[in-house]
């Protein structure tokens, strides 16, 4: 190898590595709240069966199917960009974008449904229901609450690639930043994999 | 770019590893109405570790990687196993 193969300097495999150890920061800080809700519903079973049924199941498997074809074109977004397909690329980042806002949507209504209902922390309602239901709801809302948080930053990264892919940053000789977001956005998905039988389908 | 070690994966391959994941939705959604209990509970937490396996190994492109990604990945993994399972022992035998 020559010097002047290497004036601009990227390291694709240190890149991707560094996603990597971010995520695991991710996957533990998910799993601390896992394992406070295991404990809790191991202590609470009964309360924590009548509390899941007050989830909307429909609403819920419909945020799932969401997420996952969003990963879908998430992939198919960064599979096109390798290939050079710049406006494939750019329309299934868009269709991403979309789709995390349905997610979103989605959200708002269920949560706007339990807050009509009362069901919100610290409201009289809940307060004078049994301690296990006061722990479902809280976490709850702790984790779908952090977890829609990522939802909306992984939108936001993702739209700021959408630029950087218009004006050519991104492309099909460097691509490592729409992969790495990519990464971020799957990890998201992934904690959904798992809020959704743990909250909703406990009937 | 030699390190650069792209790897072109068919839009077939994806699109079948999405249509598994939406099959596994809806198997959860019927073990869950099944009504076996703490087994449901079980059975839910298999399929969930399938459906994250798949987007792991495929959408993730971990199958692709070399292998200091995929054993890496066993890090958090075995940590939050570990510390599961040593929380338990406390709820079970204390």
């Amino acid at each position: 190898m020559n010097e002047t193969a290497h004036i601009e300097h990227r390291d694709y495999a240190t890149a991707k590595l560094g996603m990597w150890l971010f995520l695991f920061t991710e996957i533990l800080l998910f799993g601390g709240m896992f394992l406070v809700y295991a404990e809790y519903r191991q202590l609470n079973t009964a309360d924590f069966h009548e509390a899941g049924r007050e989830m909307n199941v429909f609403l819920g498997a419909a945020n799932t199917v969401i997420l996952l074809t969003s990963s879908l074109t998430m992939a198919l977004a960064i599979s096109a960009i390798k290939k050079g397909m710049k406006i494939r690329s750019l329309l299934f980042q868009a269709a991403t974008v979309l789709l995390g806002l349905g997610f979103l949507v989605n959200k708002y209504f269920e949560w706007s449904d339990h807050i009509r209902k009362g069901l919100y922390p610290d409201s009289p309602v809940l307060l004078a229901m049994s301690h296990g239901k006061i722990l479902f709801f809280g976490l709850y809302y702790v984790m779908t609450g952090i977890h829609a948080l990522h939802v909306i930053i992984g939108l936001s990264v993702i739209v700021f690639m959408f630029a950087l892919t218009l004006r050519g940053n991104i492309s099909d000789t460097d691509y490592v930043k729409l992969e790495n977001t990519g990464l971020f956005w799957h990890i998201v998905d992934i904690i959904w994999i798992y809020l959704f039988p743990l909250f909703y389908l406990i009937l | 770019m030699e390190e650069n070690t792209s790897h072109h994966v068919a839009t077939r391959t994806f699109v079948f590893v999405w249509i598994a994941l939406l099959c596994l939705t809806g198997l959860t959604i019927k073990a869950a109405q099944m009504q076996m209990g703490e087994w449901s509970m079980v059975a839910n937490i298999a399929i969930a570790s399938v459906k994250a396996s798949l987007v792991l190994w495929f959408f993730m492109h971990l199958k692709y990687e070399k292998r200091l990604f995929k054993l890496l990945l066993f890090v958090p993994i075995i940590t939050i196993s570990i510390i599961i399972v040593l929380t338990f022992f406390d709820i079970w035998y204390r």
